[in-house]
């Protein structure tokens, strides 16, 4: 490189440097990167937040430039990774909980990039955004629908790990549906996977075999809806549409509807107003939203679920309002109260009275 | 029909360049696939992201080190093992215990800031190693159960054991009853070797171990023991070695480093113990033994090799948008040329017509 362009180049990168302090607004195109833990084809997880990832470059055009990383493990292999990113990234999602230390660790060491965890809770830097969405909400309306179908009274629930948020959504859906139907039974098969179809459709298999009739899962393969459509039984869409697997057994879905907070999130690093927060939004912001509903089912039960979801939208209800009991018989919720979110519903480590399998541990 | 004749001879020269030769091998694959893979990329620059950038660039290269030295550790203690007809195939388990081990110590004195408490937990990872590849030993010996399934079984034991410690007694009592510990201090932390990246002392330990077998295979009695006992098992009962000796000292060995891997992975990069701490180290570690043909030092060579092939996949997925399953394509050309060539430079190929 001869004197003259390096002396150039420097000029230019102090200009940069000099426009950088200026204005915090950007000029060029916002980089943002996304951590997945699944395949974006696996029509779960990680294919919502990936159709999330889809809508910000669809609305902001040549505005942004999108990295995704998919299949990325919860181990320190994901350290490297988001400091990979970091290095040519504005803003990072990391998507899953398990990416939470690495986070933080990777945050501290670049401060002017941007950190956005989902579904965890640690920010002791400013520049990491915690966010995560009410599915037990869903889990709600699909619990209602589930004890009005149901023929045998027992409702199948594939789980993944013992976390708050799936416990959180085991206990909603049972509730909802021994609202509606008081001899509800519910079975659950954990798979310590997030992402495993063979042991999905095991899990899948196994419950149907104790005599369920109607398939749930918090799990992020289509592998649950294939067995249900073949089997004949009622299963609900995870995360995303997947009617295209269960054209029969789909009742409805709980969809995740990412797209929008992430097009807010990015904008707000191209406009220089991005802070650290901590979101968590259900029905009615649209963070969780529901697949069409299957023309099988009985009008009354749709109305119902309809019902449900305005209900939910206009914060009329709660999926947790007492009297609630905790599986051991002590008393949890006393009659018309609502659980705060810390610690309540954030830590949640216990089943609801009436679930009559062993809490996991 | 084809027919697999060994050769009289082996070409030592071939013996020598046959590692080259399923590199270039493997090369020219990913090259091919690549050029009807790709679109708008060119191939050079992905095979520089691939190959090339991980050694050029120093934060890549630290990574590179920090994910071989696991490798390294416990490829080492299955080419010992391996030499001896001993098949640890649950090296992955093994290191799981040790992680769990030696972790239990250092959360147990989560309060304690002192100098014996790194040393404490490293010991509790090797026994904790030790102890889990003893009950295939014992298995064996006792009652002539194959070590290869014992081993293999157990590895799914101690992954749902994990799981249970975590959601139980190690659980972070402040962490919103997620599946994690509490994040380890410093004085039960690895001393970096490398300021500003992750590379820990693992590697250190990984060199001098990798020599000290080197020479023990070469002079101590044991070397001969398990060699003959691997080759030439009858020879060996002859000569009066100790079957059951060889067993022990095969899985308690492999298992030790296996542990001693996993405490170092979790007071290493993760600095904590949760459920991510089986990362396959255990399984791949035993294409690193077969790389470097069971010989220890060669183990060094091969989990840098391997380790290249991790940094630079997940690099050219993040760079390029290529899917994850790069790494394990590369893997896997790589061990199948690999074992190819060592075939024939052993055996020659000869058709011959059958009668009918």
């Amino acid at each position: 490189m001869s004197n003259r362009s390096l002396s150039s180049v420097v000029k230019l990168s102090i200009l940069s440097v000099v426009l950088a302090f200026t204005s915090n607004v950007y000029a060029d195109p916002v980089k943002a990167a996304f951590v997945y833990i699944g395949p974006t084809g696996d029509h779960g997880w990680t294919f919502a937040h990936d159709q999330g990832a889809k809508y910000v470059k669809e609305m902001m055009g040549d505005d942004v430039i999108i990295t995704t990383v998919e299949s990325v493990e919860e181990n320190s292999d994901s350290e490297r990774v988001i400091t990979s990113l970091a290095r040519k990234n504005d803003i990072i999602f990391t998507t899953s909980f398990g990416y939470m230390n690495p986070t933080v660790k990777v945050a501290a060491r670049y401060p002017n990039v941007k950190f956005e965890h989902a579904t965890g809770y640690m920010r002791p830097t400013d520049n990491i955004s915690t966010y995560s969405a009410r599915f037990y909400e869903g889990r709600h309306v699909i619990g209602k629908i589930a004890g009005r179908m149901t023929k045998n009274n027992v409702i199948g629930y594939i789980a993944s790990f013992p976390i708050p948020e799936v416990i959180r959504g085991i206990n909603s859906a049972y509730l909802a549906a021994k609202s509606v139907n008081p001899d509800i039974e519910m079975k659950i098969v954990w798979v310590y996977s997030w992402y495993d179809p063979g042991k999905e459709a095991d899990a899948a298999n196994a419950l149907i075999a104790q005599g369920a009739d109607i398939l749930m899962q918090h799990t992020d393969s289509t592998a649950p809806m294939t067995v249900a459509e073949e089997k004949g039984v009622y299963a609900f869409g995870q995360a995303s549409n997947m009617r295209e697997w269960g054209k029969n057994a789909q009742l409805t879905g709980i969809i995740d509807d990412w797209g929008p907070y992430y097009l807010e999130r990015v904008q707000a690093v191209k406009d220089g107003t991005w802070t650290s927060t901590d979101v968590f939004h259900g029905v009615d912001s649209g963070m969780v939203k529901f697949a069409p509903m299957n023309k099988s089912m009985p009008k009354d039960i749709r109305n119902e679920a309809s019902r449900a979801i305005i209900d939910l939208s206009m914060g009329k209800i709660h999926p947790f309002t007492g009297p609630i009991n905790k599986q051991d018989g002590s008393p949890w919720l006393a009659e018309g109260e609502t659980p705060p979110n810390y610690p309540d519903l954030l830590t949640m480590d216990f089943y609801v009275e009436g679930i009559e399998a062993k809490y996991p541990n | 029909m084809i027919k697999l004749i060994p050769r009289v001879e082996n070409s030592t020269v071939m013996v020598l360049l046959s590692p080259l030769l399923a590199l270039t091998l493997t090369a020219l694959s990913a090259y091919l696939i690549f050029v009807f893979v790709l679109v708008d990329i060119p191939v050079s620059s992905v095979f520089f992201t691939l190959f090339v950038e991980p050694l050029i660039d120093s934060y890549y290269f630290s990574e590179l080190l920090v994910k071989a030295a696991p490798l390294m550790i416990i490829g080492l203690g299955l080419s010992i093992g391996f030499r001896a007809g001993i098949w640890n195939i649950g090296a992955e388990g093994q290191y799981v215990m040790g992680g769990i081990a030696g972790s239990a110590v250092g959360l147990y004195f989560y309060n304690v800031e002192a100098l014996w408490l790194l040393p404490l937990m490293t010991i509790a990872g090797i026994l904790g190693g030790m102890f889990y590849a003893g009950i295939a030993a014992f298995l064996r010996i006792k009652y002539q159960v194959n070590e290869i399934l014992v081993t293999l079984m157990l590895t799914y034991v101690a992954v749902l054991f994990l799981s249970a410690m975590l959601q139980g007694p190690l659980r972070n009592p402040s962490g919103f009853n997620f599946p994690e510990s509490r994040i380890f201090h410093d004085s039960a932390m690895l001393p970096i070797i490398w300021e500003g990246t992750r590379l820990h002392i693992g590697l250190i330990v990984a060199i001098i171990l990798s020599f000290v077998a080197w020479f023990g295979i070469k002079k101590h009695m044991f070397g001969m023991q398990i060699k003959i006992s691997g080759s030439a098992p009858r020879a060996a009962k002859f000569a009066g070695f100790d079957d059951n000796k060889t067993v022990w000292y095969s899985l308690l060995i492999s298992g030790g480093l296996a542990g001693l891997a996993g405490l170092f992975e979790a007071a290493g990069p993760a600095g904590q113990l949760t459920p991510g701490l089986p990362q396959f180290y255990g399984f791949t570690a035993i294409i690193v033994a077969f790389l470097a043909r069971l010989h220890p030092v060669g183990v060094l060579f091969s989990a840098l090799l391997i380790a290249l092939s991790y940094v630079g996949g997940e690099n050219v997925q993040i760079e390029y948008n290529l899917p994850s399953s790069i790494t394990q394509i590369f893997q896997g050309m790589l061990l199948f040329y690999f074992l190819a060539c060592d075939i024939l430079i052993k055996y020659k190929v000869v058709s011959f017509k059958t009668k009918n």
